[in-house]
């Protein structure tokens, strides 16, 4: 499934055109961005909840070469799935 | 953020009000649900992915009693962060 299937769900189940389906599924997706690289959560009932996490550098490995490097501290985003979703899979 | 303040904002920019834009955040989260619950895999360019991974079953034990359980296979929500959502979050 991509963007494109997305936007057809939309435009089918809401009753919006085409551009304004595509410009509804592209504005929930840019303010997730927006509220994550703010460093705010997400959260969306019964889908799950976006957040970042702050990670420490740490010493790693080149899996090809075997070389060690320093894998600098950095922020990466974490999606925990809610329990519906978690549900709805493991049927 | 909330689904209930994501939608005021949707709906102020997309010109619909909070109850259809709550919709369209149902309908665009339901997709991606009833996706993973197929065991297809959503991509979304830009954001990352959503797919199903698979827990092999193991023996576990109750961290209360240290008695051995059985934990069975498991199916669950994997996102995979999108390469330009990671930078966006990491600046």
């Amino acid at each position: 499934m991509t963007k494109a299937d997305i936007v057809n769900r939309v435009l089918e189940k809401a009753g919006l055109q085409k551009p304004a389906a595509e410009e509804a599924v592209e504005t929930i997706i840019s303010l997730i961005k927006e509220s994550l690289a703010q460093g705010n959560s997400v959260i969306l009932r019964r889908f799950g909840s976006f957040q970042v996490r702050e990670k420490k550098a740490r010493i790693g490995r080149n899996p090809k070469t075997g070389e060690e490097a320093e894998i600098s501290a950095r922020k990466v985003v974490r999606f925990k799935a809610g329990k519906y979703f978690r549900a709805a899979v493991n049927t | 953020m909330t689904k209930s303040e994501m939608a005021e904002k949707l709906a102020e920019k997309i010109q619909v009000n909070k109850q259809q834009a709550e919709q369209i955040i149902d309908i665009v989260t339901g997709s991606v649900i009833e996706a993973l619950a197929n065991g297809d895999k959503v991509e979304i360019r830009g954001f990352g992915s959503f797919r199903v991974r698979h827990r092999a079953a193991k023996e576990g034990r109750n961290p209360k009693t240290g008695e051995k359980v059985f934990v069975p296979p498991k199916k669950v929500p994997f996102f995979k962060t999108g390469k330009d959502f990671r930078d966006t979050v990491n600046r």
